[in-house]
Parts: structure tokens; C-alpha cells; sequence
């Protein structure tokens, strides 16, 4: 059944923008469902809404097939897991994560055995007696988790919980949280600004940018078909290269040109005009050449060992940035010839996509083969 | 080598020098402030006699002060007032002013914010201003001489609110969603949640509002006209104008009986006034 969200809208003053639009998604049961987007698009505010904990302006909100607008949080049956933590600093573990429970009237017995199963859960149990000023900060993060874990709802809700952690331990939380979600077939919403996140742990993921749904599709089906110049710029590392580029010749073509040594071959001709193409960093290359011949100048290279990152200045004063696995030496300022492998977008005036130049498919296809 | 250590051992001397002159103009400031106090500690052991004489330094210390001052007045009764009135003002204190800063903090309704300027506003008021009207109040209630007189006017107070509604602020937000989600009523929140997070600002107001209790003078005097009712300050000023001699060396003793209270609540509830103990709640 799961969670359908159909033109939820808010608005917090009946004469401003509304601060969401017209949101609407099915959340399958069981499913990671990853809310993305820059800080301010409304991403907390939806979480928010769906939690009970503001009220939503306009729009449906349907639980397992039931309308839930207006209902209570506590009656939606959800667990909600928050950046902050939001521990009770005068309690200790086991009481923080039996306080909800006890707030529900449950039984000693039954508190009890789920608090114990809960700790153990996130190998919290030897710690269970301590105050959370002395836990860590992923050790806190977890009573956060096994509170979620304890209240048996099957639907979690998580706001940005991993962004108060340092690098390595939010690759293993991230991991964590994926294994437990599956292992208690929780219905996940989790909200991150962090496209890696989306990528990494989603089953669905929803874009959200300037109040408007941009997108919603598989991690892999965001990366291989952006919808469109926010879409494709967010999701990447390094980013993803637009580049201005008009069709060959008079009439309609399927060759886009962005300068003398950078084309890019289309599958189907487009009418005449200027285009967006975006080119994955990876999908361009680069040749040193002498002297003043080539088409960008090198500006700053990165090493990362595996692979380097090199970013050049076009003629036309448009960065862009190359990426080529291994190590690669080249110098700052060295001239070089910039072109495309093959794979590229095409965006249309409106910055959504118009065309797909073999998409990304073709590098798994590759590596399949 | 010999250079790093030359650098490094001036800037210790020059920190020893700093630190020497600190600590020098500190112990000055610091007899200045504490001297009157052990001076009037010292007298209440001299005799009456010594005192009057002018000698000072002595040598005969006696306890028979503190004998006269617990037999021969109701200095015993005047304390026992004073518990009572200001425990129970420190109850109301705590009470009354944790639930009106609970609803400025928590509930939303109509006029919050200009409600809570008006509480602030009667800070305002000097309470010599309020004694008139108050007087004519209680009157007519027919409270004057009796207990309730100087407990009912002090249930609650403008400081109180406004200090924990200030605690009540730091309450991070997400602790209100996270309860609301685990589906805590407000008085749920506020007894079990706002409270325990508030201990050390509840501490302090509590301590703040016996002493404040504990210290009146102005008002139980004009309303209290039995011995067997006076609170410790009106107590010790009866002391002294009682008796045509007076026996400054009794007076001496009393005053440091009824500032006892005042060092144990200062000093147990030092321990409280600590910060740190809700660190661990939010990153």
C-alpha cells in the first residue's frame, strides 16, 4: 500500500510563494525513498508534513490507502529519526529508547524486551547505563536509530541524520541504516542534501528543487536521464559539463558543435538551433598539443591516485572538466585538445532534456561485455 | 636550541609577573568585600560589654551571645516563619512560573508575544510602587496579620517567567518534534521533557526566590502586627529596638543565625549552577 503524496502543497502566508508545490509520489512498502535537494527546497518541510508535525496547506496524504491530513503524528504509527538526535540529555540510552514506548502506555514487559532487542540491534547494549553526553557523536547517533527501531512502526522517517558525522563514519552508518532497513522491511523516507546518499542508498529517489518535484526515478535512472540542467548538474562528481552548442550546417542535423575540435554525433537529427549538451566529465578527453594549437588551456589538475581530475578553459571562456581514470601528468597551462567520447544530453531552451546521445548505458554495457 | 628556551622562559616569567598582580589586586578587593562580614562574625562572640567599651580584640570570646539569642527571644519562632513562608513561595515560584513561561515558550495563541512584554513590562514597577495598592488589596481580602499575607501577593513572578522562559527557548526544537511524534501531551512535555531539561535555571530561580522571600522586610512589616507572625528580617529589627540597652552582642549573634540559611542554600546550590550537565541531548 505505502505512502502516496498527491498535489501536497504548503504555504505558510496566504499571500506568499508557496514554500512546496503541488508534490506528488507513491512510496512503495519497503522501499528507501530518498528526498534530495539543496538546502531550502522544502525537503524537511515535506518530512515535516508527512510526520503530522506541521499541517499541510493542500494535497492528499494517503497511509496504506488512508487519508492521513489532520490525523495526529502519534496516530500515523511512524518513527522519526532527526539530525540533531534529539536526545533526552538527563536520560540514559535504554530510558531514551523506551521513553516513546512509555509515552504509549506499553507494557513494562514488552518495553523492556524491545529496548534490549533494539541496543543489541545497533551494539549499543554494553552502554545502555550511560547519559548521551558521554557517547560519541555516532554512538548518539545510533540511540537515535535504535529509538526508531524500537517503536516497531514500520515507516521511518529520517531528516538528514548522517550530516553531524565525520566522512568515514557516515559511509559506515550509511550502510548500517541500509542493512537494518532491509533486515525489519522498514518503508524508509530519508531526507539528505547529499547526492551520494540518494545514489548510494536509495530504491526511489525524489529531486527537489526550487518548491518543485524535479524528479523521481532509480538512483542509476536519475544519473543515466536527468530530466534537466539541475538534475544533471547535481548528481555527479565532479559535475557534469553544459556546454553551449548549435547544430551543423543550415537545416536540421545530428551533429551539435560547441567549437572546432568539440562535437557531438546525435542518433537523430534536431532542428537547427542552439542546444544545452551536457558531457559527463568522464566521457571527454583530452590531448596535450604544442605550442598555441588546441582549444582549451589547462588550468588546475587534481591527483586522486585512481584518477585525475583536470579542468581547462575552453577558448570561449567556458570551464570545463575532464576526468581520466588513472594518473594522468599533465602541466598548468598546457594547451591541449579537448573533445567528446560520445555519450551526451541535450537540454532544450527550457533546460529540460530533449535528446540522448547512447546515455550511460553504454559504459555498463562495456563492462558487462 | 639555547635561543627556543630563552623565549619560551621570558614569556613564563612575564605570565608569573601578570599572574602575581592579578592574584594581589584580587585579595585586596576580596578583604574589602568580606571584611565588614567577619568583623560583625567576631563581635557576636565578644560580651556585650567588651563591645560597647570599644575593645574589640580582646581576647574574650564566649557562645553566651548565641545562648541568649535562642533562650531569651523568639528568634526560633522568627525562623521558623521565614522557613515556612519562603519554602512556600519558592514552591509557588517554581510552579507558577514554569507553566506561564511553558505557554509563552510552547503554545502558540493569539497576542503571545505582547502578553509576555506586559508580564515583562511589571518589572518595571519598583515593588515600593506596588506596596499601596497591594496594602488596600489584602485589606479588603482580610489577609492582614496572618501568613497568607505574605505568601499570596508573591505566587508567581514576572523575573521567573521571563528567566525560564529564556531556559525554556534553548529547549532544541527537535525535542518538541520528537516528542509530538512519540505523541506526548503538553503536560506530558512539560512534566517529563521541559522540566528535567531546565533543572539547573529551576535550581537558581529556586534558590533565587528563597533568599528574595527570605530577606523581606518592607512588606511583612507593614502587614504583620503579631510577634508570632514576623519573618526573620522584622525579627531582628524588633530585636534591637525592643530594649532600652541594647545588647549588641545578642543583635550580633541573631544576624549571623539568620544568615546561616542563606550560606547553605548559596552553597548547595552552587553545585547546580554548573553548565554542561544537558550537553550530549543534540550534536
Amino acid at each position: 500500500m505505502g505512502i502516496e503524496l498527491k498535489g501536497i502543497t504548503k504555504t505558510y502566508d496566504q499571500h506568499e510563494k508557496p514554500v512546496l508545490s503541488e508534490v506528488n509520489a507513491e512510496i512503495q512498502d519497503g522501499e528507501l525513498f530518498v528526498i534530495v535537494g539543496p538546502s531550502g527546497c522544502g525537503k524537511s518541510t515535506l518530512l515535516r508534513m508527512i510526520a503530522g508535525i506541521i499541517p499541510i496547506s493542500d494535497g492528499v496524504l494517503k497511509i496504506n490507502g488512508q487519508v492521513m491530513n489532520g490525523v495526529s503524528p502519534k496516530d500515523r504509527n511512524l518513527s522519526m529519526v532527526f539530525q540533531s538526535y534529539a536526545l533526552y540529555p538527563f536520560l540514559n540510552v535504554a530510558d531514551n529508547v523506551a521513553f516513546g514506548l512509555k509515552a504509549r502506555k506499553m507494557a513494562p514487559a514488552e518495553i523492556t524486551k524491545r529496548v534490549d532487542d533494539a541496543l543489541a540491534m545497533v551494539n549499543l547494549t554494553e552502554y545502555r547505563d550511560r547519559k548521551p553526553r558521554e557517547l560519541s557523536g555516532g554512538q548518539r547517533q545510533r540511540v537515535a536509530l535504535a529509538r526508531a527501531i524500537a517503536s516497531d512502526s514500520k515507516i521511518c522517517l529520517m531528516d538528514e541524520p548522517l550530516s553531524n558525522l565525520d566522512a568515514q563514519l557516515r559511509v559506515r552508518m550509511r550502510s548500517e541504516i541500509r542493512e537494518l532497513q532491509r533486515k525489519l522491511g522498514l518503508t524508509l523516507i530519508y531526507v539528505t542534501h547529499d547526492q551520494t546518499e540518494a545514489m548510494t542508498m536509495a530504491d526511489h529517489v525524489m529531486v527537489l528543487h526550487d518548491q518543485h518535484v524535479q524528479q523521481i526515478d532509480s538512483p542509476l535512472g536519475i544519473y543515466n536521464h536527468p530530466a534537466n540542467h539541475f538534475v544533471a548538474q547535481f548528481f555527479g562528481t565532479p559535475q557534469i559539463n553544459l556546454l553551449s552548442a548549435r547544430t551543423a550546417g543550415q537545416g536540421a542535423a545530428d551533429e551539435l558543435i560547441v567549437d572546432a575540435a568539440l562535437h557531438v554525433h546525435l542518433d537523430e537529427a534536431l532542428n537547427a538551433g542552439t542546444y544545452t549538451v551536457g558531457i559527463r566529465p568522464n566521457q571527454m578527453d583530452l590531448v596535450p598539443v604544442m605550442d598555441n594549437g588546441g582549444n582549451a588551456t589547462v588550468i588546475n589538475v587534481e591527483a586522486l591516485g585512481d584518477q585525475t581530475i583536470i579542468e581547462a578553459m575552453l577558448d570561449n571562456d567556458v570551464e570545463v572538466r575532464i576526468v581520466k581514470t588513472g594518473q594522468v601528468s599533465v602541466d598548468l597551462q598546457q594547451r591541449i585538445e579537448v573533445s567528446a567520447l560520445g555519450p551526451a544530453f541535450v537540454f532544450g531552451a527550457d533546460e529540460a532534456l530533449i535528446a540522448e546521445q547512447r546515455g550511460m548505458q553504454d559504459d555498463r554495457l562495456a563492462v558487462t561485455n | 636550541m639555547q635561543m627556543d628556551t630563552t623565549v619560551m622562559n621570558q614569556a613564563t616569567t612575564k605570565r608569573r609577573i601578570g599572574n602575581f598582580f592579578k592574584y594581589v589586586a584580587l585579595i585586596i578587593l576580596a578583604f574589602i568585600v568580606i571584611f565588614p562580614f567577619v568583623l560583625g562574625l567576631w563581635t557576636s562572640f565578644l560580651p556585650s560589654m567588651d563591645i560597647a567599651k570599644g575593645s574589640l580584640w580582646g581576647g574574650h570570646l564566649t557562645l553566651h551571645n548565641y545562648v541568649t539569642a535562642f533562650t531569651q527571644t523568639k528568634i526560633l519562632r522568627y525562623l521558623l516563619n521565614s522557613l515556612v513562608i519562603s519554602t512556600l513561595v519558592m514552591f509557588a515560584h517554581l510552579f507558577f512560573c514554569s507553566l506561564g513561561a511553558y505557554a509563552f515558550v510552547f503554545l502558540d495563541f493569539k497576542y503571545r508575544n505582547l502578553l509576555f512584554y506586559i508580564v515583562l513590562g511589571t518589572m518595571m514597577l519598583p515593588f515600593e510602587a506596588e506596596v499601596i495598592p497591594n496594602f488596600t488589596t489584602v485589606k479588603m481580602l482580610g489577609l492582614l496579620n496572618h501568613y497568607s499575607v505574605m505568601v499570596i501577593p508573591f505566587l508567581t513572578s514576572a523575573f521567573g517567567i521571563f528567566m525560564l522562559r529564556q531556559t525554556f527557548k534553548q529547549i532544541p526544537k527537535d525535542l518538541k518534534e520528537a516528542a509530538d511524534v512519540d505523541g506526548l501531551s503538553h503536560w506530558q512535555f512539560y512534566w517529563q521533557v521541559t522540566l528535567p531539561y531546565s533543572k539547573i535555571s529551576l535550581f537558581t530561580l529556586a534558590a533565587y526566590s528563597f533568599l528574595g522571600s527570605w530577606n523581606q522586610y518592607l512588606w511583612p512589616m507593614l502587614t504583620t502586627f503579631s510577634d508570632h507572625l514576623r519573618p526573620v528580617q522584622d525579627g531582628l529589627r524588633q530585636l534591637q529596638s525592643e530594649e532600652t540597652f541594647n545588647d549588641w552582642g545578642m543583635v550580633q549573634a541573631s544576624a549571623a543565625i539568620v544568615v546561616i540559611p542563606t550560606l547553605i542554600v548559596l552553597f548547595f546550590g552552587q553545585h547546580y549552577f554548573k553548565s554542561g550537565l544537558n550537553e550530549g541531548s543534540v550534536k
